[in-house]
C-alpha cells in the first residue's frame, strides 16, 4: 500500500477509534441514567454501590415480575393493584387504566410512576415486557408447562 | 491477491457488473418474498403468549437486521471511498443511504404497531429504540449532507466521514438490550445457548431476511447504476449507451406506428 493510502487508513482508523472510545465513556457515565428501571430489591435496598434509593414523591420506573394471586381489580372501575417482584422483596403498585394485552400474573413488567410510600408506586403507566422466545402454544406447553389462560383476578374491596 | 478486483475501480466494468448481479437479486427477492411472506403470515403457528400479533416479527425483524447491514456495508464502502478514493465506492454510499433510511423507518414503525398491543405504548425512550432512530439520523444526514454541498468531490467525503463516524452505532444498537436493563427483549436468532425460537418459525424468519437483504441488494444496485450514468454522463460509454437503448425504443415506437 503506498504510504499516502497508509497514512489516510491511520488517520481514519484513529478518529473512529477515539470517537467510539469517547462515547463509549460518555454511556458509561450516562448508566444510571439510561437503565430503563429499578427492580424491586434496588428499591428497597438502594441502587448502585452507593446503596442510594429514591425519595419518596420521586418520579421513577420499576420493572419486575407480577406476583401471582396479588392482582386486585376494583368491579366498578378501572382500578388496579398488584405486586411486583424480582428476587427478594415486593412492591405495590397502583394503577388506573387499561393493561396492555401481556400483562399477566408471572409476567414481567415495567410500569412508571411516582413512589408514594418506600414501597409503593403509584403508576401512570403499565408496559409489559415480553423475553426473547417464541414458540407455538403447543410447544410451550410441553416445554414449559406454560398454558395461557386469561388470569381470574381478585376484588380489591371484598373477600378475596 | 486483490487484483482480480481492480477493473472493478472503473465505472464501466462496475455498471457492466451491476447488469449481470440485477436479475438474480431480483428473482431471489421475488420469490423469497412470496414464500416468505405466506409462510410467515399464513402458516406459521401462533405464539403461546401474544398469539397472532407475533407475526409482525417476519416484517420487522429482517427490516431492522437490514437496517444494520446496509448501514455496515455503507461503512465499508464509505471506508474504502476515503482511503483507496474510488469514486465507485463513494457513489455505493450515496446509493445505499436512502435504502438504508427506508429500512430503518419500516422497522421504527413496525416496531412502533407491535409494540402498542404487546407493550402498552407507541413509543418508549428506550435504549435499542433510541439507539435504532439515531441510525434513522444517521441515513438522513448522509444524505443530507451530500445535497447540501455544490461540489460533488467534497459533497461525497464529508458524507463518507459521517457514514464511518456513525458505525460507532451499530455494536451499540445490537448490545443495547443487553448492556442496559431496557423494555426490548434480548436477541432471539444470536442467543449463544441455541436459537430461542421455534424452527417452525425459525425457518420462515430465515427466508424472509433473505428476502429483506436480496430486496434492498435490488434496490442498490438499480441506484448504483443510476448515480455511474449521472456521474459518468459525459464520457463517450455513456454516450453509446444512451444511443444504442434511444434507437431501440425509437424503432420500437416506429414499429408501433407502422402497426
Amino acid at each position: 500500500m503506498n504510504p499516502r493510502r497508509k497514512k489516510r487508513m491511520v488517520t481514519l482508523l484513529a478518529v473512529v477509534f477515539g470517537l467510539g472510545s469517547a462515547v463509549a465513556l460518555v454511556l458509561y457515565a450516562l448508566q444510571g441514567n439510561i437503565n430503563l428501571f429499578y427492580t424491586p430489591t434496588e428499591l428497597i435496598q438502594g441502587k448502585g454501590p452507593e446503596k442510594q434509593k429514591p425519595l419518596v414523591g420521586q418520579k421513577l420506573r420499576i420493572g419486575g415480575m407480577v406476583v401471582p394471586g396479588s392482582v386486585k381489580r376494583d368491579p366498578d372501575s378501572l382500578h388496579v393493584e398488584f405486586k411486583l417482584m424480582d428476587t427478594g422483596p415486593t412492591v405495590k403498585v397502583i394503577y388506573k387504566g387499561i393493561l396492555p394485552d401481556l400483562f399477566r400474573e408471572g409476567q414481567g413488567i415495567v410500569a412508571q410512576g411516582n413512589l408514594i410510600a418506600p414501597n409503593i408506586i403509584e403508576a401512570f403507566e403499565v408496559l409489559a415486557k415480553h423475553d426473547e422466545e417464541y414458540m407455538p402454544p403447543e410447544v410451550a406447553e410441553a416445554v414449559k408447562g406454560i398454558k395461557h389462560q386469561k388470569p381470574v383476578y381478585n376484588n380489591v374491596k371484598g373477600d378475596s | 491477491m486483490w487484483k482480480w478486483l481492480h477493473p472493478y475501480a472503473k465505472a464501466q466494468t462496475a455498471y457492466r457488473l451491476c447488469n449481470i448481479l440485477l436479475p438474480y437479486f431480483a428473482m431471489i427477492a421475488v420469490l423469497s418474498l412470496i414464500v416468505g411472506w405466506v409462510w410467515g403470515l399464513g402458516f406459521a403457528p401462533a405464539d403461546y403468549q401474544q398469539k397472532d400479533s407475533y407475526r409482525i416479527i417476519f416484517i420487522h425483524v429482517p427490516s431492522a437486521i437490514l437496517s444494520m447491514g446496509a448501514y455496515s456495508s455503507m461503512a465499508i464502502a464509505a471506508f474504502i471511498a476515503l482511503v483507496w478514493q474510488l469514486k465507485n465506492a463513494e457513489l455505493a454510499v450515496i446509493a445505499i443511504a436512502p435504502v438504508g433510511a427506508a429500512v430503518t423507518l419500516i422497522a421504527l414503525i413496525t416496531g412502533a404497531a407491535w409494540g402498542k398491543p404487546m407493550w402498552g405504548a407507541w413509543w418508549v425512550w428506550d435504549a435499542r429504540l433510541t439507539t435504532e432512530l439515531i441510525l434513522l439520523f444517521l441515513y438522513l444526514g448522509v444524505i443530507s449532507l451530500y445535497n447540501a454541498f455544490e461540489d460533488k468531490g467534497s459533497a461525497g467525503r464529508a458524507s463518507c466521514i459521517l457514514a464511518l463516524v456513525g458505525s460507532i452505532n451499530l455494536p451499540i444498537i445490537h448490545f443495547s438490550v443487553e448492556w442496559w436493563n431496557t423494555l426490548h427483549q434480548g436477541a432471539t436468532i444470536t442467543k449463544f445457548d441455541g436459537s430461542a425460537i421455534d424452527p417452525s418459525m425459525f425457518w420462515p424468519l430465515m427466508v424472509n431476511i433473505l428476502a429483506f437483504s436480496a430486496f434492498v441488494g435490488t434496490v442498490v444496485l438499480i441506484r448504483l447504476k443510476n448515480e455511474i450514468l449521472l456521474c459518468e454522463k459525459h464520457r463517450p460509454w455513456v454516450r453509446d449507451l444512451v444511443k444504442s437503448q434511444t434507437q431501440n425504443v425509437t424503432s420500437e415506437i416506429g414499429d408501433n406506428n407502422a402497426v
